[in-house]
This record gives structure tokens, sequence and C-alpha cells, in this order.
């Protein structure tokens, strides 16, 4: 690989890292056509970590991070000095082709400054994907980053070859939209979201291709003064309306060259797991954001204790809960139970009563769960009333990981 | 009762025990009677040999757990497997559902970590390109946990058909000549390359997308262990990433805003936006670029007519006619319709003729290339493009012909038969009438030709609405 591509790769790979979305899933399973390259699984796949924990799973670049717009807590806006470079699309097909030969990736993610106008970009993002899937039969995985600003048959064009398609919106709200992304306008982003939405639906009827693996969108957390409690509230509508696969949630993070008007300091990266951990609730557990919310204090979350915990100790009156008798929407309220582990309660106890040592084998959460629970061989009676309970379960910071 | 012992092959020997299960349930030998031993060579002794045994129906799941679980590499896990059949065979058919139970959870465990090891296999294998190869070939060396080889290779076939490859292993080799697999002795480290040109570039793609503000090497490591990274060429840079990554943030933090180098590009920003195509020539050329959403057609066939016309029609989708032509409205039912526009004063070539859809989609029955209606999604694919070509012709009526054309102008489908008539499609005033290929399929004399009256009757109103007078909306006399 020549020294000048490796250069721009460097380059490009670094402006688009603040990307939070990874992800190659959702897409439908594919195989190679004699002749051509590629295959698609389920659920993706990461081939690698890098050290900040975060999944390797796409050639995540720029096509350029020569940027028109000026959005302040971007590195790539116009009035960066950072260093500039731009990629052919063949050099972008052909990265994407000799990595995925060897392995180390499972298609690519595609995304650009603005350069010239919206239309522009978009053509030449179209183009890389066009001659992956035409000139080179590769069956593996595309995400194409929506310019929401391009002309709406881009759009209808970009999921004929995509699996995914995205459109961050970064600020959780109109005014800070407006504040810190001058070009940008929350209007078009919402009309753009709608009518991707709209034929990812009618394709999936239709049973054609249509950006299969639906839209995902992004939001930045920290660059302004939203609280957790709306930016939940954004999320629960953008589910709710544009059916999103995901929400990510990118900590607003130091850039190099960062613009007088953002604050100097990032947030807790435990914030950003916070709301990941909330959202996991918001879509699967069966809360609403206002209970989420009532966990923690003027709208922000508890960052000692995940949201569930944190809400069950604010509701101690309807615990504890007995494993072999409640409701699966009440064990899936209980700290330290996950919604497999209740899936599993759920079935084993028809067959048989379950002790704590039962519940051991299937959560590993149990630690947190014990003092909201009741087996057959455990009662935490006056435990749960403890005021120093809260205290009793924050986690150590080594044991934390992220359940994203 | 003695023992009874029995003999498998070293690896994931699934047919041995296959057998093995089928005969000692046939022999009613239960689990603490029974030891299993893994053995390279065939056994010296004849006297464990199986016999054969007629097939034995065991719960699905657990049959799909023994799959995964013969591939462990824990001497027991034949023992855990016959102890679970057995347990399924005598009166706990259900057995899997207590995932409490700690045999079934030791084997959902086992059975998790082969899982694992084969998604990091198919993860982390890094192929290299053979030197000195006309073809391009590959090979890879990895180093699994358990015997996985068989159960991962089907992966990297469907994934990799066209190329040749090669993994080796300590347990065994995999080798794809891009038409059959096989599988061969194991192999050493040293029998694959030592490098390839991409790695340097994957490796600085590696240190590019770390970071440093965010250093997390515990949660890096519980998804990728160490014992992988020996085979994986970017794991060399992480010592050096962890080392240096907070003095890089401090650096970060340390830096005041700079200045914009640059000015403003103030001219480049004005331009930006200014992207729309300006006449139909330029909109017509990016519909052309885009091709058929359905394949098959031969060309785009653009709307025809005066910029400014009074009236635009928009019909369905170009037929097979108009599809050779290049041109909208020249086959039976545009004929027809240029016959009825006549016989209703409006002439042809001081209206625009459109189409929603812009491609001929067909079916193909022998010669004949028979039109199949667009479905609503493909419609909507088009629908922007035909906005864009109302705006820049700017009728004073627009006429959508047939339930295709109405869900293309008003995004809505609506059945004609309720909506006929006067409408409007956003900031136009518009008209509802049948498709004239509509008054061609009709069955008999009739019926034709009183639904050719009404549609006469509609052309006689539509073009009386296109010449009321745009103030004040108000018509000539005797058109209401
Ligand atoms: S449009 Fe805004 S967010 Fe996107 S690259 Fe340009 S400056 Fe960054």
């Amino acid at each position: 690989m020549d020294e000048k591509l490796s250069r721009k790769l460097r380059i490009l790979a670094d402006a688009a890292k603040y990307d939070a979305s990874c992800s190659s899933s959702g897409a439908p399973k594919r195989k190679a056509d004699v002749g051509g390259l590629g295959s698609t699984v389920g659920s993706g796949i990461c081939h690698a970590y890098t050290p900040d924990g975060r999944c390797v799973s796409l050639l995540k670049i720029l096509l350029t991070n020569y940027c028109l717009f000026d959005c302040a807590y971007c590195v790539n806006r116009r009035s960066s000095n950072v260093k500039r470079a731009k990629f052919s699309v063949d050099e972008v097909v052909t990265l994407t082709v000799e990595f995925y030969k060897r392995n180390y990736i499972e298609g690519l993610f595609l995304s650009s400054g603005i350069i010239r106008s919206p239309d522009y970009t978009m053509e030449q993002m179209l183009l890389v994907a066009k001659k992956l899937r035409r000139d080179h039969g590769f069956r593996g995985y595309i995400h194409l980053k929506t310019i929401p600003e391009a002309s709406p048959w881009l759009i209808e064009e970009a999921g004929l070859w995509a699996d995914r398609l995205s459109i961050n919106l970064e600020l959780p709200t109109e005014t800070s939209l407006e504040r810190l992304a001058p070009e940008k306008d929350g209007a078009s982003i919402e009309s753009a979201m709608a009518q991707m939405f709209e034929r990812i639906e009618e394709a999936r009827e239709e049973r054609r291709h249509f950006s299969p693996a639906g839209q995902t969108t992004q939001m930045i957390v920290g660059a302004d003064e939203t609280t957790d409690q709306d930016v939940l509230r954004t999320s629960a509508k953008l589910y709710g309306h544009y059916d999103m696969k995901r929400v990510y949630y990118s900590a607003f993070s130091p850039i190099p060259d960062s613009s007088a008007i953002l604050p100097l300091k990032s947030p807790p990266l435990m914030r950003e797991s916070r709301l990941y951990q909330a959202d996991w609730l918001l879509r699967y557990y069966g809360f609403n954001v206002d209970e989420i919310a009532s966990g923690g204090e003027q709208g922000m979350l508890d960052l000692d204790v995940d949201p569930k915990l944190a809400w069950a100790l604010k509701n101690r009156h309807l615990f504890p809960v007995d494993v072999n008798r409640a409701e699966r929407e009440m064990l899936l309220r209980v700290p330290g139970l996950g919604a497999r582990a209740v899936d599993k309660i759920v079935v084993a106890r028809k067959h048989t009563t379950l002790r704590l040592e039962d519940v051991a084998r299937l959560t590993s959460g149990l630690k947190r769960a014990r003092p909201f629970l009741i087996t057959a061989d455990h009662h935490p009676k006056a435990k749960l009333d403890r005021l120093d309970l809260r205290e009793r379960l924050i986690e150590k910071p080594e044991q934390l990981s992220m359940f994203v | 009762m003695t023992l009874h012992r029995i003999t498998l092959k070293c690896g994931a020997d699934l047919q041995g025990f296959r057998r093995a299960v089928r005969w000692l349930i046939a022999e009613e030998l239960a689990p603490q009677h029974v030891v299993f031993a893994i053995d390279d060579a065939p056994s010296l002794f004849g006297n464990e040999q199986t016999g054969d045994a007629p097939a034995v129906t065991i719960p699905k799941g657990v049959a799909q757990l023994i799959e995964h679980v013969v591939c462990h590499c824990d001497p027991e896990r034949y023992a855990l497997l016959y102890g679970l059949v057995w347990r399924a065979l005598n009166g706990e058919r259900d057995l899997l559902e207590v995932a409490s139970d700690p045999l079934v959870h030791r084997i959902d465990m086992m059975a998790r970590s082969v899982r694992r090891d084969l998604h990091k296999m198919h993860a982390f294998v890094r192929f290299r390109r053979m030197k000195g190869e006309e073809v391009e070939r590959f090979a890879a060396w990895f180093e699994p946990e358990h015997f996985i080889l068989a159960a991962a290779a089907p992966f990297f076939v469907d994934r990799f058909r066209s190329l040749d490859w090669t993994i080796l292993t300590p347990l065994g080799s995999i080798h794809w000549n891009r038409e059959a697999l096989s599988f061969g002795l194991p192999a050493r480290r040293e029998d694959a390359p030592d490098e390839d040109s991409f790695e340097e570039g994957w490796r600085g793609y590696y240190e590019s997308v770390f970071n440093p503000a965010r250093v997390n090497p515990t949660a890096m490591r519980a998804e990728m262990p160490k014992k992988y990274w020996r085979n994986m060429p970017e794991t060399a840079a992480i010592p050096g990433l962890i080392q240096t990554a907070s003095q890089r943030v401090e650096r970060m933090i340390e830096q005041e805003a700079s200045m914009p180098a640059k000015r403003t590009p103030e001219r480049a920003l004005e331009a930006m936006f200014d992207q729309d195509p300006k006449s139909l020539e330029e909109l017509n050329a990016i519909i052309a670029k885009a091709g058929p959403l359905v394949p098959g057609a031969t060309q785009a066939v653009f709307g025809e007519g005066p910029l400014h016309a009074d009236i635009m029609f928009v019909g369905e989708q170009p037929g097979d006619q108009e599809d050779l032509q290049g041109r909208p409205f020249v086959g039976p039912a545009g004929k027809l319709l240029t016959k009825a526009m006549g016989e209703a004063g409006i002439v042809r070539e001081q209206a625009y003729l459109t189409n929603a859809v812009k491609h001929f989609k067909f079916d193909q029955r022998g010669h004949r290339r028979i039109h199949a209606k667009p479905t609503a999604g493909e419609v909507k694919h088009y629908r922007p493009w035909l906005m864009k070509e109302l705006e820049l012709v700017k009728p004073k009526l627009v006429v959508a012909l047939g339930a295709t054309a109405v869900l293309a102008l008003s995004g809505k489908a609506t059945p004609i038969t309720r909506s006929r008539g006067r409408a409007r499609f956003g900031d136009y005033e518009g008209y509802i009438t049948v498709h004239p290929s509509y008054l061609l399929r009709l069955p008999d004399e009739a019926t034709k030709r009183e639904a050719y009256e009404a549609f006469l009757t509609d052309l006689r109103r539509i073009r009386d609405l296109a010449q009321a007078d745009p103030e004040t909306g108000e018509l000539p006399l005797a058109a209401e």
C-alpha cells in the first residue's frame, strides 16, 4: 500500500472516529456470488477492539475532511486548522476491497465533509457504493452517512446500495443546533429521516432492497446544556417516529483545535454509558422517560448506580419481588436482572422452584438483585429499607462495563 | 456392573459420539456405567467396540447443543453430554428449559465458549497474501481454543468464495481452492507468510480510530483477550497507544482555541446551496444517470411539452412503444389520449405530458413485454424528480391520469372512483381522471363508449379550468 494512501487513511480515519456507530448488524444474510466478494451475518462482527474498548467492524472513514460547514463540535469544520485530505472514489474502493480480503473488516462506513455542495458530496459517496456493488460484486456491509441537505432523489438512491443509512442529529435540541451548527437545519434533518423511514418500511413490505438494516442516528452529549431527561425524550421521539435502529450517544470529547464556544472539559464518560443503559430500559424494559429520570435528580441520571437500580431505590415500596411468582414485566424492573435472565426464569419456574443459587446461574448481577428479590430460600426483609443500601450497591469503578 | 469404555477420536468426533449414544441407549447403559476416552489412534483392544444400533430421537435443543459442545476442548465433554441425553430420555424431556439446573448450566456455558471461539475466529483471522504467486492466494495462521475448524469453515467459504485461501492452525488446516473445501494436517506458524503489504496501512488505521480521551484497556481486553493478540498485526500498536493517551489528551485541552488560518470561503459558501437543477435538461440528465430502478428498460422517458404549459398531464409509466421511442404517450393509450384531447379542444403540443415513473417495467412473455404495474415504493422513488419537474414546468393545472399519478402527485394512495374531478396537489390546482389505458381495457363496446364520453367530459372541464382567470379563479362561461 503506497505511503501517500496510508497518510490519507490516517487523516481520514482520525476525522471519522467521533462517530460512535460501528455496528455491522441488521443486514439480511448474504453470501458471495461466484466471482463476488463478501457476505453478511445477522448481528455483525467486530474484527478488533481499540484500547478505548470500541469495536472496529467497518472501515470507517471520510471521503474528505474538507468541509464548507462550520459545526462548532466537529474537528472538520471549515474554521479548524487540522490537516486535510481527500480520497478519490477509487482509493476508497481499493481500500475497502483489500482490507476486506484480509478479513480486517465487515465492510465500509462512509461519511464525508461537505465539499462544493451537499449534492456533489453525496454523489461522490454514492459512486463509491455503486462501484463496490457493481464492479466488485461486493456483498459485504455498507453504511452510508446521508447528507440531509442533499436533494431527496440522492437519498432515494443511497438506500439502494447501502445496508444502513444514518443522519446524525448531533444536538438534541433545535436551539443548540442553531447555535453550534449554523449551516444545519433541524427541519431538513427530520424530513430526510422521515423520507428514509417511509422508504425503508415500503421496501420491507415490497421485499425490495432499501437500507434493510434501517437507520440510526447519533447525539453528542455534553456539548450543550441539555439534560439527560431531554436527551432521552428526543431519543424516545426518534424511536417512535422514525423507527431508529439505534440512537448512539457520544460524550463530547475534546478535539484537537477545538472551538472557543465549547466547554473545555468533557463530561464524564459515565454519563454516556448511563444514557445507553437508560436507552435500553426505554426500548426493552418497558420504562418511560419520566420514570427513568425520576431515578436521578433534576433531569440528570445518577452517575453512581445504573438507572434501573436508581429507579428501584426510589421505589422500594414495589419490592421485594418474588422470582417464582412475579409477572415478567415486574421481573424486568428488578435491578441486576437482564431481559435474557428474566426469560430464562420465566421458563424455568414452570418446572422447578428457584433458589438463590439457581438465580445466580442465570445472571451476573445477583449482588444488585439480591435486596430486591424473594426466592424459595431468601427474603431480603429489612435489608431493603436500609438507608445505606445505595452506598452498598455502588459499583467499584474497575468492575464497570457498559452493557451496550 | 462393569464400567463401559467408549473411545472417541481426538477433536470434535460428532459422528463417533452419535454412534456411541445410539448404542449406549439401546443397551440401556446409564451414565455412571460409562467412561469416555479420547484417543488419536483406534484402540488396540477390541472389547470396547460399540455395535450399530437404531437411531434415537432426542429433543432438538439437545441435538443442537451436542453439535457445539463436542467441539469443546474439555475431555469431560462427552460424559457430560451423555448425562444430558440420558436425563432427556428418562423423564426430563424439557430439561433444557431449566436453565438453572447445574448440568444444563455447565453445558450451556461450554456451548457458549465454543460459539465465542467460533465468533472470535471469524473475527480475528488475518489473511496475508502469499508472495511470488500470480493469482492471489491468501493464508492465515490462527490458534483456536476449541476444535472448531470444521464448524468455522463455511463462514469463510461464504465470504471468500472467489479467493484461494488457507487457514493454518496447530489443530489442523483448512483449504479452499474456489471450488472445494479440504482439511489438512496441523501446521506451524512459519508455514504462513510473515507479512502483507496492507498491514502497515491497517495498523495506521487502527491507531487513528483510537480516541485517547476514552482509553479503557479493560473493556478492550474483555472482548479481545490477549491470547489472540499474537496473530493480529494491529495489536503491536496497543502499548504505545495506551502509554501516550493521557499526554495527548492534556495537549488537546491545553491548546487554546486557535484562530482559523484561512479566510472564510464566502464564494464557495454562497454557491454551496445553489445545487438544484435549473432546467428540465439538467433534471433529465440526473434521471438518466441514475438508471432504471427495476432493471430492463431501454432508456428513461422524459416529459415533453413547453415550460409553463397551461396543463401538465401525468400518466403512470412509459409502455413498450414509449420505451423504444423515448417519448411519452406514443403507444396505443397515448394515441387514444391525443385523439380525445383533440376532440376536447386541447392542443397536444401546447400541453406538457409526462409520467410518474420514468422507466418501463415489464414482464417478459416470449417475445412480448407485458406492462407491470409499479409498486407504491417504486412510484415514491421517482416522486422527488416529478415534484422538481412540476416546479420547473409550473403549469396552471396538473392532471393525474389514473391512480399511480395520484399517488405520485399527492404522496398518498387514493382510489380514482372517489376522487375523480377537481383536486389540489400541494401548491397546484389539479384534476383527477382515469388513465387512457383503462378505456382500452374495458371489455364491451357499450361500456367503452360510455367511459370514453365521461373521459371527454373530464378533458373539457380540464380545458376550461386551465383557462380560468388565475386571479379570480373564475371560469369561462358554461364551464361548471
Ligand atoms: S458538516 Fe459539520 S459535522 Fe459534518 S463534517 Fe462538516 S463541520 Fe463536521
